[in-house]
């Protein structure tokens, strides 16, 4: 039973978590951009975007994506009390 | 035939570099080629050990370097197998005793001689790789099927292209069949889909990896364990030859691995 829980939460079996963990790593290793160099993009780019936009900070999702192969900035930025939606595409993770 | 120089290495350390290098120098003298295998780890040798040739160092690498001797009198002849030879690297010295330069040199020496010079690199991305890496043609890249050793498989395989240590093959070392059947270890194909590079060997986790290590010989010069096959196989397929791979899927727990469990080998 702790083990169906626990697979349930990890994600599947630990093979598969090694090969998803494995691709994410390895899109920012290739690409020179660590994961702490991202965080500080974001923080730059939300000092930016206050100037213009009053955004909603907790909901900012930011990852490289793979694509084909090329890799992609994906960033998702809800505004605060927008009528429109910025993105049509929620993504989280 | 063209001599070929071959670098085997992985970034990540203890993935099984001077074991494979060891048995594919064997396998492939056993396969009629005249053969070095060069420790390419100065500071920390080992090849010597895993050959069993430990005793009969008497020059190294860095005397050749230095001037002290000459190549020919550095290199060990293995009396087990014909055509085998081993220079071995100083244990007391860094890694800076060796440039480049030098090792590129001492390697066109002996492709006059030789239709095989392996190198046996270092862990790492530093200075002790690239000079182990300066004088090869092309590469054996060794990995587990573990996130680190994929990790650190995929920085060298970036840097031996940009150093145009071409081609590039792969080898995924200590695979654990049932662990993979159950989906509880990365498989041969999830390592290839990550790294996109050639594959060239399988080998299965195999504890007479280790008993050959204590008494220092080569699995390759005893036939019979998984892992003595997987390099024989990789031999065969370093000269050119189509050899299916070893099934290491865990899928075909068949008679035989029973047959073996029951009698406690």
């Amino acid at each position: 039973m702790f083990e169906f829980l626990s697979r349930l939460f990890s994600g599947g079996k630990s093979g598969r978590v090694a090969k998803e963990r494995l691709q994410l790593v390895l899109i920012h290793d290739r690409n020179d951009i660590p994961p702490e160099t991202l965080e500080k993009i974001k923080v730059e780019m939300v000092r930016l975007l206050k100037k213009y936009l009053e955004i909603d900070e907790k909901g900012i999702n930011m990852n490289l994506e793979r694509r084909n192969r090329s890799v992609a900035l994906v960033a998702d930025i809800p505004l605060k009390s927008s009528q429109r939606p910025v993105r049509g595409r929620k993504k989280n993770g | 035939m063209d001599c070929r120089i071959i670098v085997i290495t992985s970034g990540k350390g203890g993935v099984g570099k001077t074991t494979t290098t060891a048995n594919l120098a064997v396998a492939l003298a056993n396969e009629g080629h005249k053969v070095v295998a060069i420790d390419g780890d100065v500071g920390l040798r080992n090849l010597d050990v895993i050959m069993g040739l430990e005793n009969r160092i008497v020059y190294t690498l860095v005397d050749v370097i230095e001037g002290t001797c000459r190549l020919n009198q550095a290199m060990i002849r293995d009396k087990r197998v014909s055509n085998l030879y081993m220079i071995p690297t100083a244990q007391s010295r860094t890694k800076d005793s060796v440039t480049s330069e030098q090792m590129l040199e001492i390697c066109n020496q002996l492709r006059n001689d030789f239709d095989f010079v392996l190198i046996d690199s270092p862990a790492g991305i530093e200075a002790g790789f690239r000079n182990a890496a300066a004088g090869a043609d092309e590469a054996l890249v060794v990995t587990t099927p573990e996130v680190s050793a994929v990790r650190d498989a995929d920085r060298i395989i970036g840097l031996l292209e940009s150093m145009e240590k071409t081609p590039i093959s792969l080898i995924v070392n200590r695979i654990k069949p049932e662990m993979v059947k159950r989906g509880e270890m990365l498989a041969v194909q999830d390592v290839l889909d990550i790294l996109a590079v050639d594959l060239i060997g399988t080998i299965p986790d195999d504890e007479s990896v280790v008993t050959s290590s204590n008494r220092g010989e080569p699995l390759t010069f005893s036939n019979g364990s998984g892992a003595s096959q997987a390099f024989l196989d990789i031999a065969k397929r370093i000269c050119g030859n189509e050899v299916p791979f070893m099934d290491l899927s865990g899928d075909q727990k068949g008679f035989l691995s029973s047959l073996r469990r029951f009698f406690g080998k």
